[in-house]
């Protein structure tokens, strides 16, 4: 299998950056809106090498940033109770809920599994019928198909003992909400290639043209991103507006219709709270009335839980492009990946722990530089 | 963290680095989570402020992973390790093996032919005693090869339900030749910093199996004993300055201790560090940095310039140091920072693991 290193190579980059170089004539401020992109970018240094004019704000395309703090302190209640087993994907374990994580449930002796599929909780709920198993279905429209299937899949075989934790969230409702914000300073958008490989390119004409912004739906890459860069600067330059698909190999302009099917059956449309943004109308999915029994919200009444976000964490304005994470007074100080205030510093994905990991010697730098000598 | 009265609004506040750590460690874990046990941050402070006010002395301050002690005039160095390896068997070898090779090469790491091994088992009740004799027979197999004798043991079973089947601890000593000391103390900028081979495999092969993935290939733990490598290094120049086996944590928790016991930085090419093509592809998948995932059969050295090349042609012409590389040097800027050099040109921090990597949602 060899699909990582053609798109690593740092010939081709070179010409890419080359090329984007040449073509900048004045400041653009372009969103990257996937926090899988946002990671490559500062993994590989790619902010560094684009010119000065192509700033990359970080969106808030990461599925453990966004998810509210009210969801996860909902996850730590379910997941203390002791007839119930708490599956989950791995990075929500560090997650910082009111005061404690999953991690914490789990030394206090709460039964909490991390899982690499939504079917292997199923799979556990099988071989466990005396114990409640509950999946902690988060993310975006990339990992919304494969939990709905497997809600589908526990109607179908009859597995009663099986429920789950919905916060799935939608990109082109925050996208509209981010261009409606009056401080937005986006131009161009870089749409997540994952999420259109389930959802195609079909949501996104209209906002490109009621926005006026060039969409250009970009994969995960080195390469993938500095051509998505690199044909949104063109656009820009040009004066034009219109979506273009930068990652056909994965992304189909109708989408998978069999997954569309799948959301379309199991999950319906609703408002949905973004951490650190607030309430954005149709910008989520719950399970749809016909599949309440699974909803594990319904099923161990976990609703009216109140939640308190630490004041001094700033993720919102982060996942809006509105700051820098180092431009926040927590960051690096007392909010670190060890001891992180909001999710935007926990997830690997998260713009704050990307700056914070791979970023720092700049910003030490600059600090230094910058700072009065004593 | 404040900004400083001259910092004008939306430049980066001035950082103090000393500041990087938790002022309050421990404060928001009251128990023990399973990243105490990772080799990241959260094991180091569970050393420093638990362990060490608890029972250390001068040498455990030294925080190596042997002690190297005299005794009859004689220097010693002196390990212990435990192992609660899920599955006993894997891709590769088996608890048994880690049993050996793990404490073996701690001693290595100090110069040291491991010459003496002490084994206890902790025996979990219902276990069976044909899969305690496999690994028992493993063991004795990875002793022999590694040219350590067993030389004491000890045996506990506890009630079912309160093991994982087998735990193993084993302690070393053996050994330290004249003329060697190695510290990452001794680390000054301009030595090379040379890794033994491609990094990543036990980790992904333990996980592979541990998990039920599937990589398309199978992928085998690199465990083995380095005892022997390192004696050839040693051979060319006792003045090597430090060896680390990147276990737990794997090479990004080994280059930040270095890095933070020597006070100098260290910066690494990321394209020379060997990564097999199949534990590329791994981490891909599950969003891991094979930096950070753990390798059983591995060192890395940090050597004098001078004797840089004549030291890495040495360990090519070892089986255990075939694919060995130069990797980065060590650097006056930047002290206790690892900083990699990026495939594009670009540069990233390699920080301390905080506790154990955690596979990414998408």
């Amino acid at each position: 299998m060899k699909y990582i290193e053609e798109f690593q190579n740092p010939d081709l980059a070179r010409r890419l950056l080359d090329d984007i170089h040449s073509v900048v004539t004045r400041p653009w401020a372009l969103m990257e809106v996937c926090g899988g992109q946002t990671h490559t970018i500062i993994r590989h240094g790619i902010d560094q090498l684009l010119p000065e004019q192509v700033e990359l704000i970080h969106g808030p395309g990461c599925p453990v940033c966004v998810t509210p703090l009210e969801v996860i302190d909902k996850a730590l209640a379910i997941a203390s109770r002791p007839e119930v087993i708490f599956c989950s994907f791995g990075d929500m374990l560090r997650v910082p809920g009111t005061g404690r994580d999953l991690f914490r449930v789990r030394s206090e002796g709460g039964d909490v599994r991390v899982v690499y599929s939504p079917l292997d909780a199923l799979k556990i709920a099988q071989q466990n019928p005396d114990r409640e198993v509950v999946f902690f279905g988060i993310g975006f429209e990339t990992t919304a198909p494969p939990n709905a299937m497997t809600v589908y899949q526990a109607r179908r075989l009859g597995i009663a003992n099986f429920s789950l934790l919905v916060s799935h969230v939608r990109v082109p409702p925050a996208i509209e909400a981010i261009m409606q914000s009056p401080s937005c300073r986006v131009q161009g958008f870089l749409a997540a290639g994952h999420v259109c490989s389930v959802m195609g390119t079909r949501e996104y004409p209209e906002l490109a043209e009621r926005f006026r912004v060039p969409i250009v739906v970009t994969g995960f890459e080195p390469l993938d991103i500095l051509e998505g860069v690199r044909r949104t600067v063109l656009q820009l330059e040009r004066g034009e507006h219109s979506v273009e698909n930068a990652y056909p190999r994965a992304v189909h302009p109708d989408g998978n219709p069999a997954a569309l099917a799948m959301l379309d059956d199991v999950f319906e449309v609703t408002d949905r709270a973004w951490r650190g943004i607030g309430t954005i109308p149709d910008s989520g999915w719950r399970l749809s009335t016909r599949y309440r029994d699974y909803d594990a919200e319904y099923r161990f009444s976990v609703t009216g839980i109140d939640t308190k976000e630490p004041a001094a964490c700033r993720s919102g304005e982060v996942l809006q492009g509105l700051l820098k994470p180092h431009e926040c007074e927590a960051f690096g100080t007392t909010c670190t990946p060890r001891n992180p205030l909001g999710a935007t510093m926990v997830s690997s994905e998260g713009a704050c722990a990307a700056y914070y990991l791979y970023r720092r010697l700049d910003i030490t730098t600059a600090a230094r530089e910058t700072s009065p000598v004593a | 963290m404040t900004a400083t009265a001259t910092d004008a609004p939306g430049d980066p506040a001035v950082l103090d680095l000393t500041a990087w750590t938790c002022p309050a460690p421990l404060r928001d874990q009251p128990r023990v989570v399973m990243g105490h046990g990772g080799g990241g941050a959260l094991s180091a402070e569970l050393v420093q402020h638990v362990f060490a006010p608890g029972y250390g002395g001068d040498v455990l301050a030294q925080l190596t992973d042997s002690a190297v002690v005299s005794l009859g005039g004689a220097r010693l160095a002196f390990s212990t390790d435990s192992y609660v390896v899920r599955p006993l068997f894997f891709p590769g070898g088996s608890i048994g093996d880690l049993a050996v090779n793990g404490t073996v090469n701690d001693l290595a790491m100090s110069g040291a032919r491991a010459a003496y091994l002490s084994c206890g088992f902790i025996l979990e009740e219902g276990v069976e005693v044909s899969v305690v004799a496999r690994v028992a027979n493993a063991l004795g197999a990875a002793a022999r090869a590694a040219g350590v004798e067993v030389a004491t043991g000890d045996t506990k079973v506890v009630d079912a339900g309160h093991g994982d089947g087998i735990f193993i601890n084993t302690a070393g000593i053996g050994l330290v030749p004249a003329g060697v000391d190695l510290r990452p103390q001794r680390v000054v900028p301009g030595d090379v910093v040379i890794v033994s081979g491609a990094i990543g495999a036990h980790g992904v092969a333990i996980m592979s199996v541990r998990e039920g993935l599937e990589f398309g290939v199978e992928i085998e733990s690199d465990c083995a004993a380095l005892g022997g490598l390192v004696e050839t290094m040693l051979a060319v120049t006792p003045d090597l300055h430090v060896l680390r086996d990147p276990t737990r944590g794997g090479l990004a928790a080994a280059l930040n201790e270095i890095a933070t016991a020597s006070g100098t930085g260290v910066v690494l090419q990321e394209r020379d560090i060997p990564v097999p093509p199949a534990v590329a592809n791994a981490c891909a998948i599950l969003g891991l940095d094979p930096m950070y995932v753990a390798n059983e059969g591995k060192l890395v050295a940090f050597v004098p310039r001078e004797h840089a090349e004549a030291v890495l042609e040495s360990m090519r012409a070892h089986p255990l140091g075939a694919e060995a590389a130069v990797i980065g040097e060590a650097v006056e800027s930047h002290p206790g920072m690892v900083v990699a050099r990026t495939g594009l040109g670009g540069t990233r921090v390699v920080d301390l693991p905080i506790g154990e990597q955690l596979p990414r949602i998408c």
